[in-house]
């Protein structure tokens, strides 16, 4: 039953062939028997889960169920979980038990689904890799030599293994879609302001989105519509009702739909094969009704030094907090308070964590400020400006999610820049507040990659659409690794 | 040479909202330590702010009320800095687009009205508190009073003594007790005041080195620390040094100002717009809706106690000093139909002396609009003249009751009836025939001594006018 989809576990229970009893013991089983191998789960909270699981089938049989009740989820540990460990993949978090829920994680037990536990992740989502958590890398299943994508690896990884049909993830810049896109997962990062940030631990406050990732775009869409809506808690969540994208929606006519290629997508620096799947991702969209237009987003090579300036900034304030005055990580014997906050800081903040908050702190100090952090504000308007004209002549913008398919473990952990290019085509979406996701468009030697739909501002519907369209036709979303075949 | 001081003041008032300014936490004074700090105040992770749409009204109508730009954009900005009691190692405050730009008060000095103008107010969340004595070879931190809303009043440096700068002060304090969006509470640190004070030679344009005294908690230490800073300065410069411009403290038990840390070696704050905050947008709807609820200000109080009641300039101040005190006022003179001037001498008189004797405010006053009222009608009707009138209130002070039982009780009504008033007077005269006698002979002063004697006979009731008259016509 693992295997099953989101929308296929959602039927069987409906149907009573399933209970969520059931299904919530044979994944915390799977869980304890394979996750060594993977290292995708910070968290397992059997117990609390089989106690939701028994609730909602309770609920189901009091025919008071949706269509997520009683289905599994992962959530990546950015989320706040009341009386449950939320780390982020920190050491400075290592000890603390939120005292209450994120708006997300309340969303979804409303939903009635069941928490089987929380995701190892990049500590505090800043990594394309999943190596820089305090719990240690996550591995690929699709090769377990490889990474799974970051920063929501653990996500991805126990998605990919079939840990559990959908997990939550969060996406600053590209976190949600670059590790789906390795892990031949669909995963969405929605507008700005879609979802709630209230009590999802802050990177970078205006760039952070939460979103869904699961084995199909459907499977998406039904937990993204859980997911959205106003929170009077996040002043940044835009006054919108909550999505309800339901199968109408996903089967919207696709013919003359205008699809964008963005030419500074398509350079040299981009992997050969991956532009021949994505050519035929579009030949495909082509087939499928929709027109292929080249559009230019002329300011698209300024998009990563732009982020590392703008996420830095708001990561090192954001990180502040984490003192070891009231909760966290303390060291020990402080001899005085400069000492408090040096060594718990030093010691509770890995290498990564600690290189932003100090090029955050330096583009913000005075006299760099506007050389800096005004000038990169300046260039990510002309990047939102370069989308809202490109949107002008398509509707949909496609591109590869990433440059290329998974790295080998370690491979660029002693280059950072390297590393920070992972993320060249997802971050423009984020630095734009635009709706993106990623979906399965094939293999390249074995390893998965994706795909990349941008859409207009809300059109998360129409972005999703096109991806289920696409799966209709295709394949490459069914694929599974051979892990899941030997255990 | 001649010296002129140039002051500006930052005032922090505290607003007397519900809840903070970004989170659903009560703002109630006094509270054990931590019991009123949320998840939010503690700086959870996750948590994020929401601002109070309470504490932006009262910020329109500071604005108003000073007769400033309202801003209809404004934002928060991150004030980044560690120290243990600033849970988020941020504070949010408005930077470079405050909510209220470019204000006034008017402000009575001894020879005329002063415009101090104000540059601008701003809201900003209040960090905790260390405490630093309590706990033996540790610090606690209490961080009940994090996130409580403030604004910060910025004047120009228009100020040009340490008393105006009082003046200011008060006429500021009356102003936010007035709207209702401040207890005024010193002690409490409700009303805290930072005074930029330099000097330069009389006649110069140009301004001297500054210094910034942090936090006098009262307005006479805000008189004193300027007065200490204005001649410390004027000495060093006299003496051919100079001054430096750093953050300095005073210290009321020696009445001396100390440096606290030099601005050379301050913080970089890193000022950046808060992500988590939207711009803040005011409508021309919200601002009328305001402008609406707004009371009668000092000023205009001031005018119309003049012009209605016939009081004097000094005595119209006084009473429009608390809002409190002129309402009192007007109940008074309302319930009781006694001419104002009477009613004006007797509340800032008789009752604030002894509202100060017990360090009360007229909120807390033992005697009540009614009762006051009760005690005027009497004086007013000649039931009791003035004298009479402090001893029954001082028995109304004392609990005795209202003003008529305590006149019954006591036997205190007035003698107005003239042949009464006439056997007395003519008894007095008789009995004192000697001093009569001198008195004749021109020792006029001794005209006190038949009055003072009528008084005794009559245990002071009688009434004084008809005492007078009736021994100036028998002794002529």
């Amino acid at each position: 039953m693992h295997d099953l989809s989101l929308s296929q576990l959602s039927l069987e229970l409906e149907q009573g062939h399933l209970s969520s009893y059931e299904l919530t013991e044979h994944l915390l089983k799977r869980i304890a028997a394979h996750d060594s191998q993977l290292n995708s789960m910070i968290t397992v909270t059997a117990t609390q889960a089989l106690a939701a699981a028994k609730q909602a089938d309770s609920l189901r049989k009091q025919n008071q169920a949706n269509a997520l009740t009683g289905i599994p989820y992962i959530h990546k540990d950015i989320f706040c979980t009341q009386d449950v460990l939320t780390s982020c993949g920190s050491k400075i978090l290592e000890n603390f038990i939120s005292p209450y829920d994120a708006t997300v994680t309340q969303q979804l037990k409303q939903a009635g689904m069941v928490m089987l536990g929380k995701a190892n992740m990049d500590e505090f989502a800043m990594g394309s890799s999943n190596e820089n958590s305090h719990y240690g890398p996550v591995k690929n299943p699709w090769q377990l030599d490889y990474v799974p994508g970051g920063s929501s690896g653990g996500s991805a990884a126990a998605i990919a293994a079939q840990f559990a049909p959908v997990a939550t993830g969060s996406d600053t810049g590209g976190s949600i879609r670059q590790p789906a896109a390795f892990t031949n997962l669909t995963g969405i990062k929605p507008s700005y302001g879609r979802v709630s940030r209230y009590g999802m631990v802050a990177f970078a406050s205006s760039l952070d989105q939460g979103g869904p990732m699961a084995r199909s775009a459907e499977d998406c869409a039904m937990m993204l519509n859980a997911m959205s809506g106003h929170d009077p808690l996040d002043s940044t969540s835009l006054p919108l009702a909550p999505l309800t994208i339901g199968k109408a929606d996903l089967h919207q006519p696709l013919k003359g739909l205008r699809v964008g290629l963005p030419k500074e997508y398509f350079t040299d620096s981009l992997n050969t094969e991956m532009r021949d799947r994505i050519e035929a991702a579009a030949k495909t969209l082509e087939a499928l009704g929709c027109d292929i237009v080249n559009i230019s987003l002329p300011h698209s090579h300024l998009a990563v030094s732009v982020y590392y300036v703008v996420a830095p900034a708001e990561a090192s304030s954001n990180l502040a907090r984490y003192d070891g005055v009231r909760y966290g990580y303390r060291c020990e014997n402080p001899v005085d308070l400069q000492d408090l906050y040096l060594r718990s800081r030093s010691e509770g903040f890995g290498v990564e964590v600690k290189r932003r908050i100090m090029v955050g702190t330096f583009v913000l100090s005075s006299g760099y400020y506007d050389a800096y952090y005004l000038q990169a504000q300046k260039v990510r308007q002309l990047i939102r400006n370069d989308f809202l004209d490109a949107f002008k002549q398509v509707d949909v913008i496609l591109s590869p999610t990433t440059p290329q398919p998974a790295f080998k473990l370690g491979e660029r952990m002693a280059d950072p820049i390297q590393m920070y290019l992972a993320d060249l085509y997802t971050i423009p979406a984020n630095l734009a507040g635009l709706p993106a996701l990623s979906a399965p468009a094939g293999f390249i030697n074995g390893l998965p990659v994706g795909f990349q739909l941008i859409g207009k501002d809300l059109e998360e519907a129409k972005i999703l659409a096109v991806a289920h369209q696409y799966q209709q036709v295709t394949n490459w979303h069914l694929q599974q690794p051979a892990f899941n075949t030997i255990v | 040479m001649e010296w002129e001081a140039v002051i500006g003041l930052e005032v922090h008032v505290q607003l007397t909202t519900e809840s903070k300014l970004f989170s659903g936490a009560s703002t109630r004074y006094g509270a054990l330590p931590n019991t009123q700090a949320c998840a939010l105040d503690l700086a959870m992770p996750g948590t994020l702010p929401v601002l109070n749409e309470a504490a932006v009204a009262m910020a329109i109508k500071l604005g108003l009320a000073i007769h400033g730009q309202i801003a209809r954009t404004s934002s928060f900005a991150r004030k980044n800095y560690f120290y243990p009691d600033l849970p988020k190692g941020y504070q949010i405050s408005q930077y470079d687009e405050p909510v209220v730009k470019e204000g006034y008060l008017d402000v009575a000095l001894a020879d005329g009205i002063k415009r101090i103008h104000i540059t601008r107010a701003h809201l900003e969340e209040d960090a905790g508190k260390s405490l630093h004595e309590d706990i033996k070879g540790m610090s606690g931190i209490d961080l009940n009073r994090a996130g409580t809303p403030l604004i910060e009043i910025v004047s120009e440096p228009d100020i040009r003594s340490a008393d105006e700068a009082v003046r200011y002060l008060k006429a500021l304090h009356a102003l936010v007790r007035y709207l209702g969006i401040c207890d005024g509470n010193m002690q409490e640190g409700s009303f805290r005041c930072d005074a930029n004070v330099s000097v330069r030679p009389k006649g110069t344009t140009t301004f001297g080195t500054r210094t910034e005294t942090k936090n006098v908690n009262s307005f006479r230490y805000v008189e004193k620390a300027i007065l200490y800073e204005i001649e410390r300065q004027t000495n060093l410069l006299a003496e051919g040094g100079t001054v430096t411009q750093e953050t300095r403290l005073y210290d009321p038990s020696t009445n001396t100002t100390r440096p606290m840390r030099s601005k050379e070696s301050a913080n970089d704050y890193r000022y950046f717009p808060d992500p988590d905050l939207l711009t803040l947008r005011i409508s021309d709807a919200w601002i009328d809706a305001m402008k609406a609820e707004l009371p009668e200000l000092p000023a205009a109080k001031q005018q119309r106690f003049q012009e209605n009641y016939g009081l004097s300039a000094y005595d119209a101040t006084v009473l429009v000093g608390s809002k409190e005190l002129a309402d009192f006022f007007e109940a008074v003179v309302s319930l009781s139909q006694a001419p104002a001037k009477l009613v004006s001498n007797w509340v800032t008189g008789e009752l604030a002396a002894a509202l100060n004797r017990d360090n009360k405010d007229i909120a807390e006053s033992p005697i009540s609009t009614n009762s006051m009222a009760g005690l005027l009608k009497r004086i007013h009707d000649q039931t009791i003249s003035g004298k009479i009138a402090k001893t029954v209130f001082e028995a109304m002070l004392a609990g005795e009751g209202e003003a008529d039982t305590i006149i019954q009780a006591k036997g205190l009504v007035q003698i107005t009836d003239i042949e009464s008033i006439a056997k007395i007077v003519d008894k007095v005269l008789l009995e004192n025939q000697a001093q009569v006698d001198a008195y004749r002979a021109g020792k006029t002063q001794l005209f006190g001594f038949f009055v003072g004697q009528v008084m005794k006979q009559t245990q002071g009731k009688a009434n004084p006018e008809q005492v007078n008259a009736l021994l100036s016509e028998r002794l002529t």
